[in-house]
């Protein structure tokens, strides 16, 4: 079953909006369970497994990061952080059968008490075209100063 | 202004007073003594391979470059012009060929710093140049000493030898590099960076600061122990089980895993076992250790299991994982922590893909154990700042004769190892101090 490209590109802003308002549990379930959310650490770094990656993680270490921001003990997190993503409309780079890939653009802001910082980014997203849903394959968020020294990011950019 | 004895006060033995971590003067004289007169790591001579091949770093607040000279050999210099000041390398590395060449005035350099030509020389004629330490090039730091690989300097022309400065400290490097079949390490890409708006030495203590990892990190580990058990407690179970759980072990594993002492301000935990000794057998990895080693040293080399190694002043190693990191002082309250892997020669490639799976789950800034960490350091300097108490507790399992001289191997909850590096910390600040008085 096939997907226009409006449902693509609103599925790509619908996922920013997810985070956006904490919905984790609804973006949690956009994900196929062999799925990997990869940040490198180097800018076009080709690798995720021999060099060292910002994030390379699992269905179970994205739930377990997704599990503690609501923990009675998240101590990072208390008080909490918010974040916004503002995204540039997606690029639709392939389609083939149930595979899409989209290339977007994103400035994203996390503030949590006094400070804030700002990350400019590009998101690659691997999608699939699963009993007539699109799902989330792969995601890899490159960010535009990935070596640069950064304070904690907490939530998912 | 501080004297030595002002410095010496700082440290009473079971408490160290808050100026340690927050005071603008004493920062001043850790950089002026401390990371002068000890041997403080700049960064592994994989990562100048070449003839010509630099990398830019610091020690304490001091700009360097490590460089390998047309001779094969590594050499630590002052990154800074001896004409204006420029810096000579600003990225972090590359290839400078058979020389430097500053940017500015275009002087020119060999790699080990010697002075190569300066455009429109003669204009210097009838000028004292020639007298002056500028003329010479581009200053060399006061010593360098390459261990298994790793280089460390002392800005200090003069002062503690390398060998008498680490003494028996040196097996946990030299157990982390018997790990490869080859008996060699390499630097395995770019380290993690991250910021932390705190002192250094509260990073260096947490290394070694056992009761702390199933309180702070509850969060994560925790989490991971419960969600794992709502899967059914699958096997084998998900890598972050591997890495993250043993976070969560009880107190007695921690006091039982022990604490040794070295004399200079150096320890380790995990004497007997540590969260690094469960770790699932990777397939070829004993059999060509044991090719290189036979059967029993390649067992006893793995059979050491030590958990953080703080080679004082700033750096923290794990043997089993190939690991170093790097707490690069930018400011009485700023670190910059940079987070080595090294790549195990000749050993299968999924001890690499283990440990560079321990480096993001842990140190890096997206890290869900690093941002506990970070949110405690933050919380202490700030703390730190009311003025209801002035002294720092760091008496647990404090003895009546507690000799730093003496290597001591103690229960693994001990705060004995703070202790030994406050002793070391007014030991080498003072050194040089009592020079200049």
């Amino acid at each position: 079953m096939s997907v226009s490209n409006d449902q693509i590109i609103d599925f790509i802003y619908a996922e920013a909006r997810m985070l956006d308002e904490q919905r984790f549990d609804e973006w949690l379930a956009l994900w196929l369970e062999d799925g990997h959310y990869w940040m490198p650490l180097d800018y076009q770094q080709t690798d995720p497994h021999l060099v060292t990656s910002l994030m390379y993680e699992d269905i179970f270490m994205l739930r377990l990061r997704i599990q503690r921001l609501t923990g009675a003990r998240t101590f990072s997190q208390k008080p909490k952080s918010r974040c916004s993503h503002v995204i540039q409309r997606p690029f639709i780079d392939d389609i083939n059968g149930d595979s899409i890939t989209t290339n977007t653009a994103m400035h994203y802001v996390e503030t949590r008490m006094d400070e804030q910082f700002l990350l400019a980014l590009t998101a690659v997203h691997e999608l699939k075209v699963v009993d007539g849903s699109i799902r989330i394959a792969n995601k890899r968020v490159d960010l535009l100063n990935s070596d640069a020294a950064f304070g904690s990011i907490q939530l998912l950019p | 202004m501080q004297t030595a004895s002002d410095i010496a006060a700082l440290f009473k033995g079971d408490q160290v007073h808050r100026d340690v971590y927050t005071s603008q003067a004493v920062y001043k004289l850790e950089m002026q003594h401390l990371f002068v007169n000890t041997w403080v790591f700049v960064g592994h001579e994989s990562q100048t391979p070449n003839k010509g091949d630099y990398y830019t770093t610091h020690i304490g607040d001091q700009p360097v470059i490590q460089v390998r000279h047309s001779d094969g050999e590594i050499h630590v210099l002052h990154n800074r012009c001896p004409h204006k000041g420029t810096k000579i390398a600003i990225d972090r590395e590359g290839n400078t060929g058979k020389f430097f060449r500053c940017p500015y005035h275009a002087w020119s350099f060999k790699t080990d710093g010697c002075l190569l030509a300066i455009p429109l020389k003669k204009g210097y004629e009838g000028t004292t140049l020639k007298q002056t330490e500028n003329a010479k090039g581009i200053k060399a730091v006061g010593a360098v000493h390459v261990h298994r690989g790793f280089v460390f300097a002392r800005l200090a022309d003069t002062g503690i030898g390398f060998d008498e400065f680490f003494g028996d400290s040196l097996s946990s490097i030299d157990n982390m590099v018997d790990r490869s079949p080859a008996g060699r390490l390499e630097v395995a890409g770019p380290p993690l960076r991250y910021m932390h708006q705190c002192n250094w030495k509260m990073l260096v203590e947490n290394q070694t600061d056992t009761c702390h990892p199933m309180v702070a990190h509850e969060s994560s580990a925790g989490t991971a122990v419960s969600i794992w058990e709502e899967m059914g407690s699958p096997e084998p179970r998900p890598p972050a089980m591997q890495i993250i759980a043993p976070f969560m072990s009880p107190y007695e594993f921690f006091e039982e895993m022990g604490i040794r002492t070295w004399p200079n301000g150096h320890g380790h935990t995990g004497v007997h076992h540590s969260i690094h000794s469960n770790y699932s057998a990777i397939p070829g990895y004993f059999e060509a250790m044991t090719a290189s080693y036979g059967e029993e040293r390649a067992k006893e080399i793995l059979d050491e299991n030590r958990h953080n190694t703080i080679y004082f002043p700033n750096i923290m190693v794990k043997g089993p994982i190939q690991q170093l990191r790097n707490f690069i002082p930018m400011g009485p309250n700023k670190t910059l922590v940079e987070s080595y892997i090294y790549r195990l020669v000749d050993a299968p490639v999924e001890l690499l893909a283990r440990t560079a799976m321990y480096n993001r789950m842990i140190n890096a800034p997206t890290s869900i154990v690093g941002h506990d960490d970070l949110e405690m350091y933050e919380r202490a300097q700030e703390g730190l700042l009311s003025d209801g108490l002035e002294w720092v507790n760091i008496q647990r399992l404090l003895t009546d004769e507690e000799n730093y001289g003496d290597e001591a191997i103690e229960n693994g909850t001990t705060e004995r190892q703070m202790r030994n590096q406050f002793d070391a910390w007014v030991k080498f600040i003072t050194r040089s101090m009592e020079a200049q008085a």
